[in-house]
């Protein structure tokens, strides 16, 4: 744990003040580590992600990315942190009015003056290394869910970043092409020496590709550990949520008025 | 009762009108950020001529249409009128007159706000909705500078043009009606039309009128379309917006251009 490229201290936020979302969470991503960010939809991690990309400014609390504070950061050193960064956002967000090659190229473009030849070649390998580069001159709306979103992972590794960031990867996908994301996150990670954020409900398959979990409810922290520490633990959210049982202390119901009394004001 | 009845009103009154005029400073911001963050349209001069080509080349045909059918109607109107006074060989002034300072950019502008500005609000609205613009940023790369700042140059290049080849396709409907069709004189036709539109007061103020309109429209187009909310029914409201705020905006506009233009000095 000593090299970390995510370091959360105690950070808090809320959209206004009296919803807070995030309630100081604290939490530490060591190098060359793929870790998880596990929660209910609602629970404040996709909003983590988006404080570690920059996109939202933490209310306290501070978080350190690559070594830099992100907090108060905007403009050009904004953005200069996020050159070394990739994200594959929830249904890729490709850029519809591009073709796939044009997609991938597009970083490179942006942010190089490399040749065209030199670019070309780029974006073949990084398509190969999604399986994809049959697909190069393909328009967005012509791939699958799952190819949409193997070529979005192609661009956001376009940049050889050194920390790239999942939201909801898996959302969507079959079974097959669950499988093939997963893969791919696991083995880019490994081969660009990357570290990874990968904030999904998906747990079983989550846990398969991760070296470490944080499970998250209701804007804080409940549990973290490996896998293994997760499948063994006696935590009764992280039980609930491992093993998708319906009741427990997440309530199936959502806060209501006692339901005789609804039901009698109903009749009433 | 009333007394807090009317408080309420004046309350809901007064955040409307103050929510209105935010909103036009945020608007005013965005202006001025586009124009600052233009280097990349201007500079990499393509990605503007690319927007030129769906603003205005995707435009000709109902600018051209339009204007072919509205010189049509004045060359019918015209003569009716003129004949009644003998002076129809003045009928080639009068279409052009009217063509060249008002219909040709207003008439156009409100057919470029529903073609062209709609387009570019939607398109940009959509983008938002489906993270396209959120993934740019997290790409380290300006929306507003690559995505916004070429939209709306090409759409203060093309309105002029397009106003001005409108005014020259309402001049050949205005001659196809007049003199191939009722017989008005050619000759008297085109030479009082030469002799009566004066280049710096006609056809400049004309030119300058599509000028503003231009900047006006597209504008509005691509604000309306950075600020939806994103989401189907956010890009719909947006989309009509648009339409509606620079139909009025250029209605408004010809009336304050037109009076600081024809009053007073060029009584002909």
């Amino acid at each position: 744990m000593t090299d970390s490229v995510v370091e959360i201290d105690r950070l808090s936020f809320g959209y206004d003040a009296a919803r807070p979302v995030l309630r100081a969470v604290s939490l530490v991503m060591p190098r060359g580590k793929v870790v998880g960010i596990m929660g209910q939809s609602g629970c404040g991690k996709t909003t983590l992600l988006r404080i570690i990309g920059g996109a939202r400014q933490a209310g306290s609390g501070t978080a350190r990315v690559l070594g830099t504070l992100v907090n108060g950061l905007h403009g050009s050193a904004l953005y200069a942190l996020r050159r070394k960064m990739g994200m594959l956002f929830q249904f890729g967000a490709l850029f519809t009015d591009m073709s796939v090659y044009d997609n991938v190229a597009f970083p490179m473009r942006e942010h190089s003056d490399l040749p065209e030849e030199l670019i070309r070649d780029l974006v073949l390998m990084k398509l190969e290394a999604v399986g994809l580069r049959g697909a190069s001159r393909l328009t967005p709306a012509e791939l699958s869910g799952g190819m949409a979103r193997r070529v979005a992972l192609a661009r956001a590794i376009a940049l050889d970043p050194q920390l790239m960031l999942y939201d909801e990867p898996f959302t969507a996908l079959d079974p097959i092409s669950f499988a093939v994301i997963a893969r791919l996150i696991r083995r880019l990670n490994d081969s660009l020496g990357a570290t990874s954020v990968i904030v999904s409900h998906d747990v079983k398959e989550c846990m398969e590709i991760v070296d470490y979990l944080y499970f998250m409810s209701d804007g804080r922290v409940v549990a973290e550990g490996t896998p293994q520490d997760m499948r063994a633990t006696a935590e009764p959210f992280v039980r609930q949520f491992v093993r998708g049982e319906t009741d427990g202390p997440i309530p199936f119901h959502y806060p209501a008025p006692g339901y005789g009394a609804d039901l009698a004001v109903a009749r009433g | 009762m009333a007394e807090g009845g009317r408080l309420r009103l004046f309350e809901r009154l007064g955040a409307a009108v103050t929510a209105r005029i935010w909103r036009l400073g945020f608007a005013s911001r965005f202006f001025g950020y586009m124009l600052l963050h233009s280097g990349t349209a201007l500079r990499r001069f393509q990605l503007t001529i690319r927007e030129i080509y769906f603003a205005g080349v995707l435009s000709l045909i109902i600018i051209l249409v339009s204007g072919l059918f509205v010189g049509m109607v004045l060359g019918l109107q015209g003569y009716e009128t003129l004949q009644r006074y003998g002076s129809s060989e003045a009928l080639g002034v009068l279409v052009a007159l009217s063509l060249v300072r008002e219909l040709g950019p207003v008439v156009a502008g409100l057919l470029f706000a529903s073609r062209a500005g709609s387009a570019i609000t939607a398109e940009i609205g959509l983008m938002k909705a489906t993270e396209q613009i959120a993934a740019m940023e997290m790409m380290a790369v300006d929306p507003i500078a690559r995505v916004v700042a070429p939209r709306f140059w090409a759409g203060v290049v093309s309105m002029p043009l397009l106003a001005a080849l409108f005014s020259a396709m309402g001049i050949f409907g205005g001659y196809l009606v007049g003199v191939k069709l009722i017989g008005v004189d050619e000759g008297a036709f085109w030479s009082q039309m030469q002799a009566s539109v004066d280049v710096r007061e006609d056809i400049l103020n004309g030119v300058i009128k599509s000028v503003v309109f231009g900047i006006a429209v597209t504008w509005i187009a691509v604000f309306e379309g950075y600020d939806a909310q994103p989401t189907a029914e956010g890009v719909s409201s947006a989309t009509t917006r648009t339409v509606v705020t620079s139909s009025l905006a250029i209605l408004a506009l010809d009336f304050v251009l037109t009076a600081l233009m024809f009053t007073g000095g060029n009584a002909r």
